[in-house]
């Protein structure tokens, strides 16, 4: 195992051992005991096993996983940093189909391997996400008639 | 009994809309039946159970054969059960022979999904009544072996297994206590009420298919559609059933697997594809385009859909991940698995277990005709197909509750499993966890009240035949497990594929 993912599989281990330790000391030391009663036996062996696997992350003893590229890391944060402003902002201020249509055309044109230098890219883009607008729309609102998080558009 | 009730207008409607968009669905690489059946559990709502389960039963039936087209067309399995279908079947597409290897391929999942319906509607009855001799101890261990089981079977590290299986089981107990009342690990208002199962699930099994899309960047499809040409469907026939030995071993291997819990349709494909090579006297032209190949593969990978939902139509113990999303499916109509589903709900329990029968003649009627769209629409590119998941994602786990507290849930959920498996963690056992966990706590406190009365917790937990026979397959199957691994003969798991996926690009 090389030096990136050996160094990135501690960190996640690492992370996983430090929340099992967490879990077994709140259900250890919390009250009342027979609330914990049940977490106290899973937390114990999660974090042994918790642990084993940091204890393996440690010694460069880990088989599976192959951890994160630069090239995979690079490719995925714009479109996870539009995911989160869409989940925990967007969806809820602007109103689920406003921010829907937004954020599709976003992920459309960031990851969309047509050329960015031609009109007909992004009217085709467009396109695309009013059609999806539309269908969205006729599914859920017209159709199903169910809530979706409405603000200040629709 | 209730067969009728399939028939209904509306139901039928249901259990076509299912399957047609099940096959589209199951022919896009990256949405799993699991994911397929997750995103769809939202549209289920407003429908009464029985009807609710007829769409998710036929989606679940139809994703699985869908795969194939994926397979034979692209070379590109739409799901991981259809991994050993691409092997000739991709290969008779090349020399010519797509429109007979898809033939082929519907009829022996329509066949091996048939035989595999009829075992489900002969065992679950049985089962469901053998269920009541379950007390809290049995009930508690059967959950604690459903997680075991497929924390073990289905990970690449026997130890990453159980650990996603024991974090599933820690998440189920965030809230308040069910008897005393107490706060446990509330960290966030959001979380207050508990971790809601639906959003969970959305959350973990699609945000991680997104960031996997996301992770490919701006990379244009290589594949091509490969064009069919006319064959007689009724030549196909013939080569089927001529090939009897194949679509035999097919639909047994996949049935047995199927009963398993844990045990995915990746494994009955490979399994099945395996032995027949072994088994048969062309055994050379395996893996050059032949018939062969492609019979065992998709009849054991539709064979082992109706074996998969007993464990949770009679025991309420999801033996797989789609189970698991079929049992939230339910618990959300307040209708429990078990003697309770036969018993009180038998309109729902029939109607569903009948509408997947016929749900897999109407794949193979129409998985013949829907090929090509579903094909086509397996080309679609990433952004859009990452942008379609995360919108249906939302929408599904705000729906539950009304709530944006589930939709940040759901995110953080998915985003954090995403980076768990890439680092050898499984989704499948921490949603079972998830899911079983409740089940595990109720019937351990139960018991353990029982025992205090009685005898010793000790005694009341690890005494008793069924007991024993339990606690043995846990071992049995963490301790099989490991002796694979360190003989490093495991079979592919989702990681594998993954990994093979990333070498190969």
């Amino acid at each position: 195992m090389n030096g990136l993912p050996r160094t990135q599989h501690i960190m996640a281990s690492g992370v996983v051992a430090a929340i099992g330790v967490w879990v077994a000391y709140i259900s250890y030391t919390q009250q009342p005991e027979g609330a914990f009663l049940f977490p106290r036996i899973i937390s114990t062996v999660f974090a042994c096993l918790a642990i084993w696997t940091f204890g393996k992350a440690i010694l460069g003893k880990t088989k599976v996983g192959n951890g994160l590229s630069f090239e995979a890391t690079r490719n995925i944060l714009p479109g996870l940093v539009v995911a989160f402003v869409f989940v925990f902002w967007a969806a809820k201020s602007l109103g689920f189909y406003t921010a829907s249509t937004i954020v599709f055309f976003i992920l459309l044109s960031l990851y969309d391997p047509a050329p960015h230098n031609q009109p007909k890219t992004w009217i085709k883009r467009g396109i695309i996400s009013i059609g999806f607008l539309a269908v969205m729309y006729s599914l859920f609102a017209l159709l199903l008639n169910v809530f979706t998080p409405k603000e200040i558009l629709f | 009994m209730y067969f009728g009730d399939v028939f209904t207008p509306f139901n039928f409607m249901l259990l076509l809309v299912g399957t047609i968009g099940g096959l589209i669905l199951g022919a896009t690489p990256g949405l799993s039946p699991t994911m397929a059946v997750a995103l769809l559990i939202p549209f289920t709502f407003k429908l009464e159970p029985a009807q609710g389960l007829i769409l998710l039963g036929a989606a679940y039936t139809s994703t699985v054969a869908g795969g194939a087209v994926s397979a034979i067309l692209l070379k590109i399995p739409g799901a991981p059960a259809n991994i050993a279908t691409t092997l000739d079947g991709h290969t008779m597409a090349k020399n010519g022979q797509g429109a007979k290897a898809l033939q082929l391929s519907f009829l022996s999942s329509a066949v091996g999904g048939v035989f595999g319906v009829l075992l489900l509607i002969f065992l679950t009855p049985m089962l469901a009544q053998w269920a009541l001799a379950f007390g809290p101890s049995e009930l508690f261990w059967l959950a604690i072996l459903g997680v075991t089981v497929i924390g073990s079977l289905d990970s690449s590290s026997v130890v990453k297994g159980l650990l996603s299986g024991c974090i599933g089981l820690w998440l189920a107990t965030i809230g308040f206590d069910d008897i005393m009342g107490a706060q446990r690990f509330i960290f966030h208002p959001s979380i207050a009420g508990g971790i809601n199962v639906i959003p969970a699930l959305i959350g973990l099994f699609a945000i991680p298919q997104v960031i996997t899309m996301f992770a490919k960047g701006r990379r244009k499809l290589e594949a091509e559609v490969i064009k069919v040409e006319k064959h007689p469907i009724k030549d196909a026939f013939t080569e089927v059933f001529r090939r009897s030995r194949a679509l035999t071993i097919g639909t047994l291997t996949g049935s047995i697997i199927g009963l398993i819990p844990g045990v995915g349709g990746q494994i009955a494909g490979l399994v099945a594809y395996d032995q027949s090579k072994k088994l048969s006297p062309e055994r050379d032209k395996f893996g050059t385009g032949h018939s062969e190949g492609v019979i065992a593969a998709e009849s054991a990978n539709n064979a082992m859909v109706g074996p998969s939902l007993v464990p949770l139509l009679t025991l309420s113990i999801p033996g797989s991940p789609t189970a698991a999303v079929l049992l939230g499916g339910l618990l959300i109509h307040g209708i429990f698995p078990g003697s309770d589903l036969f018993d009180n709900h038998p309109d729902v329990a029939w109607t569903f277990i009948n509408s997947m029968l016929i749900g897999q003649i109407l794949m193979c009627v129409f998985g013949l005709y829907v090929a090509g769209l579903a094909a086509r629409v397996a080309q679609v590119p990433n952004a859009v197909m990452a942008a379609v998941v995360l919108g249906l994602a939302v929408f599904g786990s705000y729906s539950v509750q009304n709530s944006m507290g589930d939709v940040y849930i759901m995110m953080a959920l998915g985003t954090g499993m995403f980076a768990l498996e890439r680092f050898g963690f499984s989704a499948a056992p921490l949603v079972l966890g998830l899911i079983l966990g409740p089940i595990a706590e109720a019937n351990f406190i139960q018991g353990s009240m029982i025992a205090n009365a009685t005898s010793s917790v000790g005694h009341y937990f690890f005494t008793g035949t069924l007991n024993l026979v339990l606690i043995s397959i846990v071992i049995a199957s963490v301790g099989y497990s490991v002796w694979m691994e360190l003989r490093s003969k495991r079979y592919t798991t989702k990681e594998d594929v993954i990994a093979q996926e990333e070498t190969a690009t």
